[in-house]
């Protein structure tokens, strides 16, 4: 318990170091920008791929459960769009997001720490921690999001396509299912959710990096530390979230 | 000038270094020798404010360097070249980002003044041709002498170098002193070396301290060495046969 609480104490010290006064705002932003592209513009393959298959995958689940004749087959659509928007295109691709950013922001951080580098800034008056993490926080924020409403499309499109060509919906069932009772306020829970869970992978990651002490094998265990306790306040937050803004 | 007063520093239950206390000129090489694990690059990195010491003081010229806050420390750091032990070259940039970066960071000079100063610091330690390599496409001599580009290219009043000889062959390791040696007096830096290779020491230790289990033991200069009573250091230095020989053909 006491451990939990001087790293939770440390984690907000952390966050206090990362959101002060930038150094130079035009290195900042140029940072941030290598920052959108090194997390943000490289998830777009996996997260694009993963939805697809999720897309479809759901939609034969969905059929091949609601095959009784009472249920209209346009609920195929309507639950593959729901179980996207409100679950899959932000907590899934956060944990899959958690995996590939977090252990490479964790990685790159604590290799920097081990290798002197992060002690070189700091010699020449650097803010580290704001340096290093308040660009990447800044990306993840602004293009997670984006990587969500990506992610919702290309869900439903992998769904359309594994329904009509397996043939257990028409397209028109389908496009009539997506757009059947739709709930806008569905997509604006779906982004709350990733920027806050893009903020929980980025400082997590970012904090198990900075803190590593030691060799290579610590850089492995930080990345691996950031992978699981980022999954975990995923999950945790998506429940308090989902409490706080659906109930 | 940097003089250190008094210093004391802990980890935890562990005292690493007691009652340093020390004066480090500029102009010249200030070396602190001693044992691995005697304390030197905790006693550098405290110097330097990387670490927080228990309690004695550190000043550079008339100003109380650890009783300041990171906003007041900046203004000390700007002025501060350190030489790190493994180089500390950030992996993602170029030789000539590297050496930029600092001046990106602290000035508002224009990109062509920039690489002029970039040019120059790396013409300087005799790195040509080099500017769009990567750090892991260096030998580690050249690493050593991009990171000293770096560390001067803001024309620093203080100069710092954990191990700079540590991995290098004994023809480079001399290079990369003599350039050091070289700047010091250059630039009129104060200048502070941690090192354990006595070649550094007898060639280049205008001034020496020694420090044993976290202790100052000896300080003097590089021909009072060779002739102390100081039994550690004595132990120390003609730890090797060869130093032992040489010894041996003085006396």
């Amino acid at each position: 318990m006491i451990r939990f609480l001087s790293q939770a104490g440390l984690y907000f010290l952390f966050l206090k170091k990362v959101f002060s006064k930038p150094e130079k705002a035009s290195v900042y932003y140029k940072q941030t920008m290598h920052e959108f592209v090194s997390l943000g513009l490289t998830s777009i393959g996996i997260i694009s791929i993963i939805s697809f298959f999720m897309g479809a995958v759901i939609t034969l689940q969905t059929a091949y459960n609601t095959e009784n004749p009472i249920y209209p087959k346009y609920l195929i659509g309507l639950g593959c769009r729901d179980s996207i928007i409100l679950e899959f295109s932000s907590t899934v691709a956060a944990l899959i997001l958690a995996g590939k950013v977090g252990s490479s922001i964790a990685s790159e951080i604590g290799t920097m720490r081990v290798t002197e580098q992060i002690d070189a800034l700091e010699i020449m008056g650097i803010n580290s921690a704001s340096y290093l993490v308040l660009p990447k926080i800044i990306a993840t924020l602004l293009f997670n999001p984006v990587l969500t409403m990506l992610s919702i499309c290309i869900g439903i499109l992998g769904g359309w396509v594994a329904g009509t060509l397996s043939g257990v919906i028409t397209s028109e069932n389908f496009i009539y299912g997506i757009q059947y009772a739709f709930i806008p306020y569905y997509i604006t829970y779906s982004l709350i959710k990733t920027v806050f869970f893009a903020f929980i992978i980025t400082s997590v990651s970012s904090f198990q990096g900075y803190h590593v002490s030691g060799g290579s094998l610590e850089v492995g265990r930080s990345s691996t530390k950031a992978v699981v306790y980022s999954s975990v306040l995923i999950l945790m937050f998506n429940v308090i979230l989902t409490q706080l803004l659906l109930s | 000038m940097i003089s250190i007063k008094n210093l004391n520093k802990s980890f935890l239950d562990k005292t690493v270094l007691t009652d340093i206390t020390v004066d480090f000129k500029p102009g010249i090489t200030n070396l602190i020798i001693g044992q691995s694990g005697s304390g030197k690059t905790v006693l550098l990195k405290s110097i330097v404010g990387l670490h927080n010491i228990d309690s004695g003081e550190i000043w550079y010229e008339d100003t109380l360097f650890n009783k300041l806050n990171f906003a007041e420390k900046k203004r000390i750091r700007s002025e501060i070249g350190m030489l790190f032990q493994g180089s500390a070259l950030f992996d993602s940039l170029t030789v000539e980002q590297n050496v930029r970066f600092p001046l990106d960071m602290f000035t508002e000079n224009s990109y062509k003044e920039k690489t002029d100063r970039v040019n120059f610091c790396l013409n300087r330690v005799n790195i040509i041709n080099a500017n769009s390599l990567f750090p892991d496409e260096l030998s580690g001599g050249m690493k050593k002498r991009v990171a000293i580009a770096r560390a001067i290219a803001l024309n620093p009043k203080y100069l710092f170098c954990d191990e700079p000889n540590s991995g290098l062959d004994p023809l480079t390791a001399i290079l990369i002193d003599d350039l050091i040696h070289e700047l010091t007096k250059e630039y009129s830096m104060t200048t502070i070396i941690n090192t354990h290779d006595m070649n550094s020491v007898i060639e280049i230790g205008e001034k020496i301290l020694f420090i044993s289990d976290g202790r100052k033991c000896w300080e003097g200069n590089k021909n009072e060495v060779l002739n102390s009573d100081c039994k550690p250091l004595n132990d120390f230095v003609f730890a090797n046969s060869l130093a032992k020989k040489i010894k041996e053909a003085a006396n």
